[in-house]
């Protein structure tokens, strides 16, 4: 199972700043660690988030192996019109979760 | 519990040559510092980093460093004209220097973002941020990491 | 075992300040004991990724499995509803099984028994996610098992592992829980151990656990024989723990250091 949560408020204000929380699920393997037996554990890490408002690209994080499991991003958007954001996570081994989340401006 | 067999295993593996990295390397420090220095180079060039506009928030002793809350805020006004366009946060004292890049704009409204990040050691973590006017604000936060009393066997 | 660990471990053997069960005006919740940081990411829906466990398991919760072709709602209907309080009650007594059992196994016994499918394995996504959602239909109610006549010698059998010294530190749950709780163990402080959150989303794991998994991690940090995952010993213990947790909240899925 791979999924992702998105919380943004549903409506807001022309030119209200909205806040943005999303959790994704992820192990974040850093690529460091090793079994008991001395292997070491592959990579495997969310490399790019994006957030996307109707189409234009309005927030993106590049992610290393620091940022903790099951990457919480926060951030925030100004509502400019109604319509859809976009969250994208992009990462190791084909890893991608797409979310859409609805904002209505008024 | 660890069996016999189990021991073995990671004795033999620890005493061969091609395991050799998995043990402490003297030069880590000094290793990890260049590697700082390198990822900051990266980043900002040459240009001169002032002090100041950038609020890096980190609990100052944490609970776990598997999961630390990790908060930056850039003082801007955020228009087109005046924004900050990218968010670098740096380690000292992990594996890779680099912990994530941040790309805003405008549209952000507010210079600010929240993650939770992993800290291998108590140590200094940077945030730097890269203004629409070329110019370079960082801060830095102090973080005392500390490790669980008791923990599992499997992974080491 | 670091010198300083070993050291606290002999005080700790040696001291046991206050002696005795914790008076249930003094009992505290982990929750209590951690960072307010830490307090933050549980509190938070938005944030606490144990929510990711949960919404698995409330997917799982309708998905048809086995050889009956049968899902949990079928029997269950909504669970937020017919699962109100549930967790809050387990381990509890099965009387096909003569035995307690606690929230996983019960699980498991619905899907060999009821859905005629594989039970799942021990800390698997799955199991988790399934024992998350059930036990977030309990936040916020009081933890209240049944002890009843029959359910009486495993709860005895529970107290008697909690106060036993055992392990090469010579350790009992006791000497840390009742006796040096709010004290420090290394960089840890040491908590009531009263199984509120279960299953908890901990940060050292950067995962969802159970209760099972937490008392194994205990047991081999006392250096003791660390049981099978579901074993009568560890279910007994569960089932004291909670009698010694009675009327605390639920706040599955809690998140602890």
């Amino acid at each position: 199972m791979a999924r992702a949560v998105v919380t943004v408020p549903p409506r807001a204000r022309r030119g209200e700043i909205v806040e943005i929380k999303t959790l994704a699920q992820h192990p974040m393997e850093t690529g460091f660690r090793r079994t008991q037996t001395g292997e070491l554990i592959p990579r495997d890490i969310i490399r790019t988030f994006t957030c996307s408002y109707n189409g234009t690209e309005v927030f993106r994080v590049e992610l290393h192996p620091a940022v903790a499991a099951n990457p919480l991003i926060a951030f925030t958007t100004v509502a400019t019109e109604s319509g859809a954001l976009t969250f994208q996570w992009v990462g190791d081994n084909g890893y991608t979760v797409t979310e859409i989340a609805p904002l209505k401006v008024e | 519990m660890i069996t016999r067999r189990q021991f073995l295993i990671v004795a033999s593996a620890l005493a061969a040559p091609t395991a050799a990295k998995a043990q402490l390397d003297p030069n880590l420090a000094a290793k990890r510092k260049a590697a700082f220095q390198e990822a900051l180079r990266r980043v900002v060039g040459d240009a001169k980093v002032n002090k100041g506009r950038v609020k890096l928030t980190l609990p100052p002793l944490i609970d776990n460093g598997n999961s630390v809350p990790l908060t930056v805020a850039v003082d801007s006004p955020m228009t087109g004209a005046d924004h900050v366009e990218a968010i670098h946060v740096l380690t000292e004292k992990n594996p890779l220097p680099d912990v994530v890049s941040v790309a805003l704009g405008p549209r952000a409204g507010r210079a600010t973002f929240t993650t939770r990040v992993r800290l291998a050691d108590t140590q200094t973590v940077t945030a730097i941020a890269r203004m629409s006017d070329g110019s370079f604000w960082s801060d830095g936060a102090e973080v005392v990491v500390t490790l669980s009393a008791c923990l599992e066997e499997g992974l080491i | 075992m670091s010198p300083r660990l070993l050291l606290l471990a002999a005080c700790l053997a040696a001291a046991g300040a206050r002696a005795g069960e914790i008076p249930p005006e003094a009992r505290r919740s982990g929750y209590d004991l951690m960072s307010r940081e830490t307090q933050k990411i549980e509190d938070d829906d938005a944030t606490n990724p144990g929510i990711l466990g949960v919404l698995d398991g409330e997917t799982l919760w309708q998905r048809k499995a086995g050889a009956a072709d049968r899902a949990c709602s079928d029997c269950h209907g909504d669970a937020r509803q017919s699962m109100e309080g549930v967790a809050a009650r387990y381990p509890a007594l099965d009387a096909a099984r003569g035995r307690p059992l606690n929230l996983e196994q019960r699980i498991n016994a619905c899907r060999v028994d009821r859905q005629k499918a594989a039970p799942l394995a021990w800390e698997s996504q799955e199991l988790l996610a399934l024992s998350a959602y059930v036990a977030r239909q309990s936040r916020g109610l009081p933890i209240a098992p049944k002890i009843d006549g029959k359910a009486k010698p495993f709860l005895e059998a529970g107290r008697e592992a909690f106060h036993r010294r055992q392990g090469q530190l010579n350790l009992s749950c006791a000497l840390c829980h009742d006796d040096n709780w709010g004290k420090h163990l290394a960089g840890s402080l040491i908590p009531q151990a009263h199984p509120t959150g279960y299953p908890i989303y901990r940060l050292e794991w950067q995962s969802l656990g159970s209760l099972d998994r937490r008392l194994r991690n205990c047991l081999f940090g006392m250096r003791a024989q660390v049981p099978d995952f579901g074993a009568d010993e560890l279910v007994d213990l569960e089932l004291y723990l909670m009698w010694r947790a009675r009327g605390m909240k639920i706040e599955a899925p809690g998140v602890r250091p």
